[in-house]
């Protein structure tokens, strides 16, 4: 019994953690065009750059919301 | 003379609308510093590569600070610098072989409807699972200490989520219920309440069942169903609004310094004066000030033959100047033009249609009346022969929820979700589901003649012309782009042309070309032969060697190679098929003849199109309309049910039900048989499910039923039910000429 008090709000704060990921996915624009996000991977475009490099932030797109 | 077949290929209709700079700005979204956003719709960004190429292009233009392609719904957003310069966004993609157009920027709001199913969608999806796990454990023999626990933890989650997620279902109950109505959202608003309601007390008083997982796992079926609905109609409506616009969004107003300033149409004053130059549509009614010309009324009158105008001539808003730049003078605002009439007379004929009840609220209207008789016949019978109270009430309650149409509510929209992917596979978009139902109803297609079972081009279908100067004719008719100079050289394919001193087009006159001395032309009789008139009679176009008839050609509008095929499976299919239009008597008789449409009438009015419809309708009849013109706008909101081509007028596109790509009418006969395929498993499951609950029924009034026989009983009949929608068939019936589908345009926002 005394498990269950710690058992269940583990399982519910994973459950929480998951909705607050998706919510989180679909509103910085993950799902506005899934078919494009399987083919962009063929671009390679700026591929060799640094990850945050500060081009590459100006010429990202904002999220449309 | 050229097969009627290879013209088809060679003259698919074209959009000779241009899009200036000026609308660029007019349909582009402000952003902070001086940025400007634009959507453009690109319907042939199929892949990888295109996107690349697209985004490359755009990005390199000068002033260009993004652009980023969405492959799903098949657009680009360009964020560009207003300077000096604005960068050719069009042109450029036309270059790198893309058509694209301008989306305004009212299409491109967030859409707020999509955010809040998907939320309530997914907050429901947590709270089902979770509850589920913690029921599956009371289901198994927890002791009655855990078993409180879970049903007081189940509670709180199902509270938040039964007001969160459950209020799209109650705030639509509600709205049916004021206005006297009830819709499949009445019982299962009433049955999560009362399923809820009981939970609650059994949890408060350590009872031993509780629904909560019911009542969450029902929101969470009910709600999958109710979002894919709404996406698939989304992208329906997103293919529709991706179409190039037809009317152009402002007008060249001439000030009275001489200057020209490209105006929004709603500032257009009466009185103004306007150019439309050579390629432009009317943008208002007006009278023509200077300037003589052709202009195309097809989207007007259906009329297929260009009509000269001049100085004086009353000209139409959606009328297509061919080759004369014209002054005119604004004789209505944009709130009274010809478009408005049409816009109001549409609203009109919408009115007559609005009684259409949706088969789900019509089965409804029937069901829930009895559950509810059922659940208080339960009540009172335990009531009377126990005189225990709760006993009772949860035995109502139990038959509410196991009745309660779970699969009911996912039978009808599963399917019509199913069967609108495999139309819009097929190039078309079905705009709302019950317009599937009202398809699979209808005994009589009407058509619309220009545009919609023709091409609306011309075709010579008498050449008496003189065999020495056939060459100079189709030299002459080559260098021009005037319908009727396009039919003489289509005509005249594979002769060599001859070569010509000079030429010249004359607006609203005709051809003229010199050779070795001698004058030739082509064009108005009166014209052509230099005002001596010897009886030209009814000839509409005359070519003449220095003033002297030398021969003369009459023509046409070109059929679809596909009409008479559609025709002849419509009437396989056991449909009435009419002809509608605005056409001259003889020329719509032609065209009927030729494609096998035995009745037809010819010279109708707008009006008269709906009084025809109205009174089809009076007989009982339930009409497909298939249109495209401004002028069958009113008609296509009057029909049952109303479908458009793709390059149809805007507000013809805007009011039918279903839009087909391309130019293959094998698409009407193809929406009739999935419609009728999707009525078929409406019924099946509508049977299924009613039938899941005839079985467990007597087990509710008997009082055995117990949570989790609620949930597996549940869970089954949803699943037989969309597994039945998936049946729809994605080939039905012959497709005979599959090579030309695949010229048809893609529509935008269709799976690669």
């Amino acid at each position: 019994m005394t498990a269950l008090l710690w058992l269940v709000p583990i399982a519910l704060a994973m459950g929480l953690v998951g909705l607050g990921a998706f919510l989180w996915s679909m509103r910085s624009g993950q799902y506005d065009d899934l078919d494009g996000a399987a083919e962009r991977i063929f671009i390679d475009a700026g591929a060799d750059r640094p990850m945050a490099s500060v081009e590459d932030d100006a010429t990202e797109p904002k999220p449309s919301r | 003379m050229a097969s009627p077949a290879a013209l088809n290929d060679v003259a698919l209709r074209r959009t000779s609308t241009r899009q200036s700079v000026d609308e660029l700005i007019l349909a582009s979204r402000v952003l902070d510093d001086g940025l400007l956003q634009t959507q453009l719709s690109v319907p042939t960004a199929h892949c990888g590569g295109c996107m690349g190429k697209i985004e490359r292009a755009l990005a390199q233009l000068d002033g260009v600070v993004s652009a980023r392609v969405n492959l799903s719904t098949r657009r680009a957003t360009v964020t560009w610098k207003r300077t000096a310069t604005i960068p050719p966004l069009l042109e450029t993609l036309s270059e790198v072989g893309f058509e694209a157009n301008l989306l305004s920027n009212l299409e491109g709001q967030p859409d707020r409807e999509r955010r809040r199913l998907i939320v309530a969608m997914a907050v429901s999806g947590f709270a089902a699972m979770n509850i589920m796990l913690l029921s599956v454990s009371v289901w198994s023999g927890a002791d009655p200490g855990t078993r409180h626990l879970f049903h007081a933890i189940s509670a709180l989650l199902a509270l938040p989520t039964v007001a969160y997620s459950g209020r799209i279902f109650f705030q639509s109950a509600w709205s049916a219920l004021r206005a006297g109505r009830t819709n499949m959202d009445v019982p299962i608003s009433i049955g999560i309440l009362l399923a809820l309601g009981l939970s609650i007390f059994d949890t408060l008083h350590s009872g031993p069942h509780a629904y909560f997982d019911a009542v969450v796992t029902l929101i969470f079926f009910l709600l999958i169903g109710r979002t894919l609905d709404y996406l698939m109609r989304d992208k329906a409506r997103s293919a529709v609004l991706g179409l190039a616009k037809m009317m152009p969004a402002g007008a060249k107003v001439i000030a009275e310094d001489g200057s020209r300033t490209f105006v929004a149409l709603d500032s257009v004053a009466v009185g103004d004066a306007i150019v439309v130059a050579p390629g432009e549509r009317v943008p208002l009614d007006g009278v023509v000030l200077a300037g003589e010309g052709d202009v195309d009324t097809a989207v007007v009158t259906g009329e297929a033959m260009p009509t000269p105008v001049m100085a004086g001539s009353k000209l139409l808003s959606g009328m297509l100047n061919l080759d004369g730049s014209l002054e005119v003078r604004v004789t209505s605002t944009s709130a009274q033009s010809f478009l408005a009439e049409m816009v109001v007379m549409m609203e009109a004929a919408e009115q007559g249609r609005a009684h259409y009840r949706r088969l789900a609220d019509r089965v409804a209207a029937y069901y829930s009346p009895i559950i509810h008789t059922l659940a208080l016949a339960a009540f009172a019978g335990w009531f009377l022969s126990t005189g225990d109270w709760h006993r009772s009430l949860t035995i109502a309650i139990s038959v509410l929820i196991i009745t309660c149409p779970c699969a009911l509510g996912l039978a009808i929209p599963m399917v019509q979700v199913v069967a609108a992917k495999r139309l819009f596979e097929r190039g078309i978009a079905l705009k709302d589901g019950s317009a599937l139902e009202r398809l699979a109803e209808i005994d009589i297609v009407v058509f619309d003649k220009t545009g919609t079972l023709t091409i609306g081009d011309l075709r010579v279908t008498e050449a008496d012309i003189d065999q020495r100067y056939r060459d100079i004719a189709s030299a002459m008719a080559s260098r021009s782009d005037h319908p009727v100079a396009r039919a003489i050289a289509a005509s005249s394919e594979g002769r060599a042309g001859g070569t010509l001193d000079s030429f010249s087009e004359l607006p609203g006159k005709g051809l003229e070309a010199c050779r070795a001395g001698h004058v030739f032309r082509i064009g108005r009789p009166d014209w052509a032969l230099g005002g001596a008139n010897a009886d030209v009679g009814s000839l509409h176009t005359v070519f003449s060697v220095d003033g002297e008839r030398a021969g003369h050609f009459r023509f046409s509008d070109i059929e679809k190679t596909s009409a008479r095929d559609a025709v002849r499976q419509l009437s396989e299919l056991g449909l009435d098929v009419e002809l509608l239009s605005g056409d001259h008597p003889e020329a719509v008789s032609t065209v009927a003849a030729s494609i096998g449409i035995a009745k037809f009438r010819a010279g109708l009015l707008p009006q008269q199109k709906v009084q025809r419809l109205e009174a089809l309708a009076g007989k009982q009849c339930k009409t497909l309309m298939v249109g495209d013109g401004l002028n069958d706008g009113p008609a296509l909101s009057a029909a049952h049910v109303s479908m458009a081509p793709s390059n149809a007028a805007d507000i013809g596109r805007a009011a039918a039900d279903i839009v087909f790509f391309g130019q293959d009418l094998a698409a009407i006969p193809q929406a009739l048989r999935i419609s009728r395929a999707a009525g078929r498993l409406v019924r099946q499951n509508l049977v299924f499910s009613v039938g899941y609950n005839l079985v467990v029924l007597p087990m509710a009034l008997a009082g055995y039923v117990s949570p989790l026989l609620a949930a597996v009983a549940m869970s089954l009949s949803s699943i037989t039910v969309v597994a039945n929608a998936l049946r729809i068939p994605s080939q039905t019936g012959p497709r005979p000429n599959t090579v030309r589908r695949e010229r048809a345009l893609v529509p935008a926002g269709s799976a690669a």
